[in-house]
């Protein structure tokens, strides 16, 4: 059942249940972060609606700056205006800022130390139709592994807005994950929200028979999980689902307690499986807690253009492949 | 500034020297490190830190301060050397280049030390840096802002792409408290710059990005002081100097030879540059060698 504490949306099994883009709910939190405070700027690479950083470029066209399709000189501009006491943004698409500069990333902003929030948008690949070029799978790897940086993937357009205003005000960098197409909204204004921390937002039937089984998801696939879940429980199998929008750092108590509470573990992202969420799980784990874990997430391939849900289907991360995971780490319990 | 004279110029050429005799120490010291640069940007860094920057070594923090960005951190030796000699911090310090838990790091690491604006090693991100404090300048300041934002650069760097990237901005917002310098010493690792990649016209290439160029004798400090002088009335765009310097000046030995870009002097060689050095190149007769 849907954990109470955590002030789920009730019609998130609804067929009509509200869907929003995880990037509205950043382009809105960044106006709240400028409002609250004058040194939030803004920093863009020729998609400022895209990103939806033309909500901040409209309400405050003299903290706003264009730079034109040069990701690398975006984090390099960025990492100068920090120096100078500004709380810079800079919003592209994931494949290009973390992609192309990860380097200015690593070197003039996490070496550095200095204050730059980085906002990739249009990341797995639910960016449907343009095609495996433009869907990144590859940015949490990319950015877990930087010192320094604090690594969020939100699951929803609320959850996303909520991240944006706590990005402002960590000083440090940060990364923050965002996709391009319509998600369920999962959480709501009055839901928890804390950098830092998973939260448990399916509780798993203690009555059930069937085994017990913990569900970690990131990003939009969350709500798949959520399906999976209710369908599990309806099997007699006792599922607990957290979401873990921090990825770095990583919630590990929160995830040895559920390790130790289920005996078995599947991760859901829309990411490659190498270097991902699930690896950073399986890295905490494997030192603290060693059970079976089964993972969720593109298995070493592009993307390629189609719709979000054909995709999410082709390369196996829907409700029905996270059921068919749990099943099988069930069989791998000692 | 004030107007140079003909002594405030000898005791520039003889703090530069002074610089120099501390950079070849320093790297004998270390075992490792860079030559032909530190060497041929001496005078530039002299100029700076003894007559052109507004600046406060006591007070590194200094929020009115101009800015010195060094993008081509493999030169390091001559801004640690630069800033000790300016009194931020011990000549005796200098001892320490790259050696563990030493301030100075093998390139620069503001985190070490804080006084430094940024980190660099990794080539061709200096300028966007500065282009990113010179835009967050105008917002708090606006345009009569009277902080300038020096960025220091190698030639062989120009190969990176991302100086385009932040050369284009700067032209289209005209930042005009930008001066960026150019060590045009036509040498990089590998060679000499025209057979790796040319880089010429350098001049034409700022130009067409809208920057205000010169292009001055880096050894001279009259045309050093002058040349910041001119960017300084520049309002409606950035401005650079390229200047032409020769690497590993002051000791002959090492002069023009790409082979000193990346390497120390062994214990004879320094000690053949120390007394090249210490007698002004034999201009100094009665010197104790």
């Amino acid at each position: 059942m849907l954990n109470p504490t955590q002030k789920i949306n009730t019609k998130i099994f609804d067929a009509d249940v509200e869907q929003v883009t995880i990037r509205k709910g950043f382009g809105e939190g960044l106006v709240l972060a400028g409002e609250a405070d004058p040194n939030v700027v803004g920093l863009c690479a020729d998609l400022t609606e895209s990103t939806q950083m033309h909500l901040f470029a409209k309400k405050y066209p003299d903290r706003f700056v264009q730079v034109g399709v040069a990701e690398q000189n975006l984090a390099g501009v960025a990492s100068g205006m920090a120096a100078m006491g500004k709380v810079p943004f800079i919003a592209s698409y994931a494949v290009f800022s973390p992609g192309r500069n990860w380097e200015q990333i690593r070197t003039n902003i996490c070496y550095n130390n200095v204050n730059v929030k980085i906002i990739g948008s249009h990341a797995g690949v639910n960016v449907g139709p343009d095609g495996g070029s433009h869907q990144a799978l590859e940015d949490i790897a990319l950015t877990r592994v930087l010192p320094r940086l604090t690594v969020i993937s939100p699951c929803d357009a609320i959850e996303a807005k909520k991240a944006t205003i706590a990005a402002a005000k960590i000083n440090g960098p940060v990364y923050i994950r965002l996709a391009r197409e319509k998600s369920p909204i999962v959480t709501t204004e009055e839901t928890p929200f804390e950098v830092g921390k998973a939260q448990i937002i399916w509780q798993a039937n203690e009555t059930a028979t069937g085994g017990k089984v913990g569900i970690i998801a990131t990003g939009a696939l969350l709500h798949e999980a959520l399906l999976a879940a209710r369908d599990l429980e309806n099997e007699g199998i006792a599922v607990t689902v957290v979401n873990l929008a921090t990825i770095k750092p990583l919630d590990g108590a929160a995830i040895i307690d559920l390790a130790r509470n289920t005996g078995a573990i599947v991760t859901v992202e829309e990411h490659q499986i190498a270097g991902g969420m699930g690896s950073a799980v399986a890295e905490c784990l494997a030192q603290n807690n060693p059970v079976p874990i089964g993972f969720v997430g593109v298995a070493d391939q592009f993307g390629q253009s189609g719709t979000a849900k054909e995709l999410v289907d082709y390369y196996r991360m829907s409700a029905s492949h996270i059921k068919e995971a749990v099943k099988k780490v069930l069989t791998r319990k000692k | 500034m004030d107007d140079i004279t003909d002594n405030k110029i000898i005791e520039l050429e003889k703090k530069a020297n002074d610089i120099r005799k501390s950079i070849i120490e320093m790297l004998l010291e270390a075992g490792s490190g860079h030559t032909a640069g530190p060497l041929g940007m001496a005078d530039i860094f002299t100029a700076l830190y003894f007559n052109i920057l507004h600046h406060d070594p006591k007070n590194p923090n200094w929020i009115e301060r101009d800015r010195v960005i060094l993008s081509n951190g493999h030169i390091c030796p001559v801004l640690y050397a630069t800033l000790a000699h300016a009194g931020y911090f011990s000549t005796e310090e200098l001892k320490t280049l790259r050696k563990f838990g030493s301030r100075l790091q093998g390139h620069p690491h503001r985190e070490w030390l804080p006084m430094l604006e940024t980190s660099s090693g990794p080539l061709g991100a200096g300028l966007s840096q500065a282009v990113g404090m010179a835009l967050a300048d105008r917002m708090d300041k606006g345009r009569s802002s009277s902080r300038f934002f020096f960025t220091l650069m190698g030639d062989g760097e120009l190969d990176e792409g991302m100086n385009y990237e932040a050369m284009m901005l700067a032209g289209k917002e005209r930042l005009h408290n930008i001066i960026a310098i150019v060590d045009r010493n036509n040498i990089q690792i590998d060679g000499f710059t025209e057979d790796i990649m040319p880089l010429e016209s350098m001049y034409e290439k700022w130009q067409a990005f809208n920057w205000h160029v010169q292009e001055i004798d880096g050894h001279s400090f009259d045309q050093i002081i002058g040349a910041v002088a001119e960017a300084k009335t520049i309002f409606d765009r950035p401005s650079v100097i390229i200047a032409h310097t020769i690497p590993g000046k002051g000791v002959a030995e090492f002069e023009r030879k790409y082979e000193w870009h990346g390497k120390p002097p062994n214990k004879a060689e320094a000690e053949m540059a120390l007394t090249e050095l210490r007698t002004l190149g034999g201009k100094i007769k009665n010197e104790n060698q």
